[in-house]
Parts: C-alpha cells; structure tokens; sequence
C-alpha cells in the first residue's frame, strides 16, 4: 500500500510499504476514505518530538471502511467507522473510568519503558505519534490495522458525509474536553488561546456548555475570522497586548476560564519564548510555553485553566507563584476520544455542531508532503488538509 | 535510621536491599528484580493461569517453551543470543493456593534462577502482583557470559513480562505495534 512515512524533520514522503496484517484478535483493518493532517502532526514534522524513526507512518484523525476482522472485533465489514486516536482496551481501570487516553494496555510492552523514564508512569498507546506511544502506524495511508476495534472506532450512519464525522477522530472531542475541563459555569468568559482547529471547536464548545463570552487570540487573521463566526470576541496579539486586552474587557477582573490550545510551539516574539527557542535549539529545555505563562497570568483569581496543548517536556518559568498564590486549578491530558464520540456524533445528526467549516484542502495521499509543506508555511489560509487516498495525484479541492 | 513503609527491595541502602534478597530466596551475590502490577482481574483466575507453566511463554518473551513434566517439576527452554537456547529444569519450591508460586530451577543448571510471584487482593481494582526474579551466574568466562547473556536487561525483561501478563488477562491479547506478521516475528526474535 501507499502511506505517508516519517524521514526527518520537514522530510515526509509517501512510500510504498507492506498491506497491513491482523495480528491480535481484537484487531481490524480498515481501508481509509479520509485522513487528516493534524496541527500536532507539525511537531513530529518540526522534530520537537523524541523517539520517531524513520519510515513511521503518521496520521492519527482517520476514517474508512471496515475491509477485515479479527475474532474478537465486533465491527462488521463494509461498515464506515471513525477511529480514536488514543489506543485503549476498554477493559483496564482506567478504561472502567472513562480515562481512555490513560489506558493501561494499549502501549506495547516494551515501549513502556520510555514513558515511564520521562513520566513516571507509561503512556497510553496512540496511532501515528512516535514509539513513546507505541510505536502504531498511523492512518495517512490506504489501509491500517486498529486494535482493540471492539472499543475505539464508532460506526457512521447512512447520510452522513466523512468531512461530518471525520473529526470526531480527535480534534472535535479535543476541543470538547478543553472546554469540559474549563468547568465553565453559566455566564462565564472563556478565554482560549489559539484558534487552530482545537481552539475553534473549544469555542464552539465553550458557548454550548453556557459561557457567555468566549475570546478568541490568536495572529492568523483568518482564524480569528473563524472564531468571531462562532460568536467570539478575539484578540490579535501581533495587534493588541493580550493580558492589557484581556483585563480590560473582564472589566479588570480576568478570564472565568482560560484555555491553552497552543502547546510547545508558541509562536511570536516575546522575550521568554526567544530564550525557549534558543533553549530548545541548545537540546537544554524542549517545550516553548509562552501560551500557558501568559494563560495563568491572565486568569481571573480562583479560575480554571485547561490545557488541551500538547506539552512533551520539562519547562522552566513557569509561573507557579500566579498559579498558587491566585488558587488556580489546572485540568490537563491526551482526549479520552471514545469517552466523549458517542455524545458528539449525536451533536453532529442533530446540527448542533458543524465541523466542516474547518476544511480548506482536500487532496491526494500521494500530495501529502505538499500537504504538510502548505499547513507548516501558511496557518492562516490551511486551516485543515483532509487526505484521500482515493483521489488521483495531483487532484486538490480548496473549499470554496 | 528513620523507617519507612516502603517495601525493602526498594531500600536506598545497600545492606537493606541485599538482606531482603536473601530472605527472598537464600540467594547469594544474584540479582534481585522484584516488580509489582496491579491487574484488573480475580485473583483466583490470574493464579490459575501462571500455575500452569506451560503457559508462561505466552508473555514471557525470551521464554520459548516450558514443558510441565509433573506437578512440580517443569523444563524450560530459554532464547539465547545468535538463536541459541539454553535449558533447565525447575522445581516449584512453596505455593498457597491463589496468593503465591515460588520456584527455582534445580542444581544442575547452568544459570541457577528463581522466581517468586504474589498474588494480593486490591479490592475494586483487581489483583496486586509481585514478582520477584533472581538470577545467579556461575563464575569464570563462561559465567561472565551468561551473566551478561541474563543480567544485562533482566530487570526491564522481568517489568516487560509482568507487562504483557496484565494485558494477557485485562484484554485477552498481548499489545503490538507490528503492522505485518512478518514485523511481529522479528520483534519477537
């Protein structure tokens, strides 16, 4: 088969490779329809993440049709399903509590050994996402073999177009979760920084779960333009200083609820993201966490903060007097995907959230390193690049 | 010195963590690898299951074959580097039906080894298992290199191991990344 394959940083390459295989009972193959680039997929494709190998598959927001079963899946072929891309049993403690992203099992054995050394406890198993998470080939590809497909992936109903349900894989329970972990009480402002594919469903999120306002920051205009359609207010931060900005519209008070869906990569130039750049070039600190300094700084006293961003590392500066001294309380991790995709996919038939609106390219598997190469360079007009690998090369749809 | 709660073996003094090695299983010089899992399963149902022996190699890895030749006594047929395999018999030494198997190969063996594995209830979570593996190199080059052939990673293998065990009986199958079949085999190898 053809599959999008990991080489080094900003060197991605469609290869072809073996036809995935069932290997456990519990296993499925499914023949992908839709795959998305991920904005996380960027920090592999930057390199900020550890134990990637040459010729990984990436991907991990995908979907298609079931073409094969182990005994133990309850999947039936022919059926189009959407898959987690957090790996769980379904079947250990964790799982029994709903915190599938925290799932004892769905790592391999011997990858768990590296999540232990830097977490202290390992990881769950992940699709695409290096071998700290188990080292699973991802979805960017025509076939790939799901395990534990009696747990994670939920079946589509008739009517339903992939571009409805493909996001249901992670972004869209992501943002759900950012905004659940938010606490948000009737009548609060939510204030959520960044506005990639994340952040925006967090904002839509925030207003269904009762906030009255939500402020959007980000520096892409035409993804503040995204969330203003949502009902947020928003800020530019190469226009406006974002804490000034944010004190004076909560009349002094703060932000209710903070939200960080930027993570390690911040971008803009602030003087304690430049020295994370220069510490991060230097191997001496990994994550550049501007967003959540300036998140903890802004909330209002005895406010929330969640953090969907995706961190990997040791960070210093972090402002943990603000944090203490204000009563901060913080809610964090990996989206526990099948948890929340039942409710969703509920939301989506009765169009209470739309998750089209995202999509600014659709083109071929073959085209995915030109994929990545326009979602790196251009983050203000690619907003979200869905594969098809039933699309022939060089076939590229931009949204309308 | 202050005392803690925390089990011995994992003591920062030295003398602490030998003296528990020999109370352990009388051994001498060896290495000790006790590690602990908490398992989501009866704990009558997971004794069961390592108590027939020949079943250990589905989640022991570097394990090829354990073959039950009677009540007590089993012979095992260990991976070894360049595809060779090294063998030995063992006897189980202490059991208490549900809570603990113990065992140690017999004297004949060129790596003198035991195991040791606990089973204790934890409530609403399942089963708490130790287990506890010692291996005991002769000396000489030849020791030198077995040693190294079994000590080198014997902790990680027996973390691994206790590993795949719970996600044998939590799940029903042991987790792999493998793509192909081909994949898995080499992993394996």
């Amino acid at each position: 088969m053809r599959a999008l394959t990991w080489h080094g940083k900003h060197d991605v390459r469609v290869d072809t490779v073996d036809d995935p295989e069932i290997l456990n009972p519990r296993d499925a193959i499914i023949k992908i329809t839709s795959t998305a680039i991920c904005g996380s997929d960027l920090h592999l494709y930057d390199g900020y993440i550890p134990t990637m190998k040459a010729g990984d598959i990436l991907g991990h927001e995908f979907m298609g049709e079931v073409v094969e079963t182990g005994p133990g899946s309850t999947l039936v072929k022919g059926q189009r399903v959407v898959v987690p891309f957090t790996i769980a049993c379904g079947s250990c403690y964790h799982c029994g509590k709903h915190q599938y992203s925290a799932c004892d099992n769905g790592n391999p054995a011997d990858n768990q050994d590296i999540g232990m050394e830097l977490y202290g406890q390992p990881m769950s198993g992940l699709f695409g996402y290096s071998h700290l998470t188990g080292g699973y080939a991802g979805g960017q590809a025509e076939y790939v073999r799901v395990p534990f497909s009696d747990v994670g992936p939920i079946v589509v109903p008739d009517g339903l177009s992939d571009d409805e349900v493909l996001f249901l894989s992670d972004i869209l329970p992501t943002g759900w979760q950012a905004a659940e972990n938010a606490d948000i009480e009737p009548g609060d402002t939510v204030a959520v920084w960044g506005c990639g594919p994340v952040g925006l469903f967090a904002v839509q999120s925030a207003f269904l779960m009762g906030a009255a306002r939500v402020i959007a920051i980000d520096h892409f205009p035409r993804r503040l333009e995204l969330a203003r359609k949502f009902g947020a207010e928003t800020i530019n931060f190469e226009e406006s200083k974002t804490y000034e900005a944010l004190m004076e519209m909560t009349g002094g008070i703060g932000p209710d609820a903070v939200i960080d869906a930027v993570g390690l990569e911040a971008h803009g130039f602030f003087v304690d993201n430049v020295v994370d750049q220069i510490k991060a070039s230097l191997m001496l600190g990994t994550d550049r966490i501007h967003s959540i300094r300036q998140a903890i700084v802004a909330c209002r006293k005895g406010g929330r903060v969640s953090m969907p961003a995706v961190y990997g590392g040791i960070v210093d500066k972090f402002p943990l007097g603000a944090f203490m001294e204000k009563g901060l309380t913080l809610k964090t991790g990996q989206t526990s995907v099948q948890h929340y995709m039942p409710g969703l996919l509920n939301a989506i038939v009765e169009g209470k959230i739309d998750t089209t609106f995202l999509i600014s390219h659709r083109m071929s598997l073959e085209d995915a390193p030109k994929g990545y190469k326009m979602f790196h360079d251009n983050q203000n007009e690619v907003t979200k690049v869905v594969l098809k690998p039933g699309f022939d090369a060089g076939t590229a749809i931009a949204a309308e | 010195m202050a005392k803690d709660d925390a089990p011995p073996t994992t003591s920062k003094v030295r003398e602490v963590r030998d003296a528990e090695t020999r109370t352990v299983q009388d051994a001498q010089g060896s290495s000790l690898i006790g590690r602990t899992v908490t398992i989501n399963r009866p704990r009558a149902e997971l004794y069961a299951y390592w108590r027939d022996f020949a079943r250990l190699p589905t989640f022991m890895d570097n394990v090829q074959q354990v073959d039950v030749r009677s009540p007590k006594l089993s012979h095992w047929v260990v991976k070894a580097p360049g595809g060779r395999t090294v063998e030995w018999d063992a006897r189980i030494t202490e059991e208490k039906d549900g809570e603990l198997i113990a065992w140690a190969s017999t004297e004949d063996a060129d790596v003198p080894n035991s195991g040791r594995i606990e089973f204790r209830d934890a409530g609403d979570r399942g089963t708490i298992v130790t287990a506890t593996i010692v291996y005991d190199p002769p000396a000489g080059v030849v020791g030198q290199l077995i040693a190294k052939m079994f000590q080198r990673e014997p902790a990680i293998q027996a973390r691994r191991d206790l590993r795949r065990f719970k996600q044998l009986m939590e799940t029903g199958e042991v987790a792999t990344s493998s793509r192909t079949r081909a994949q898995l085999e080499e992993d394996k190898a």
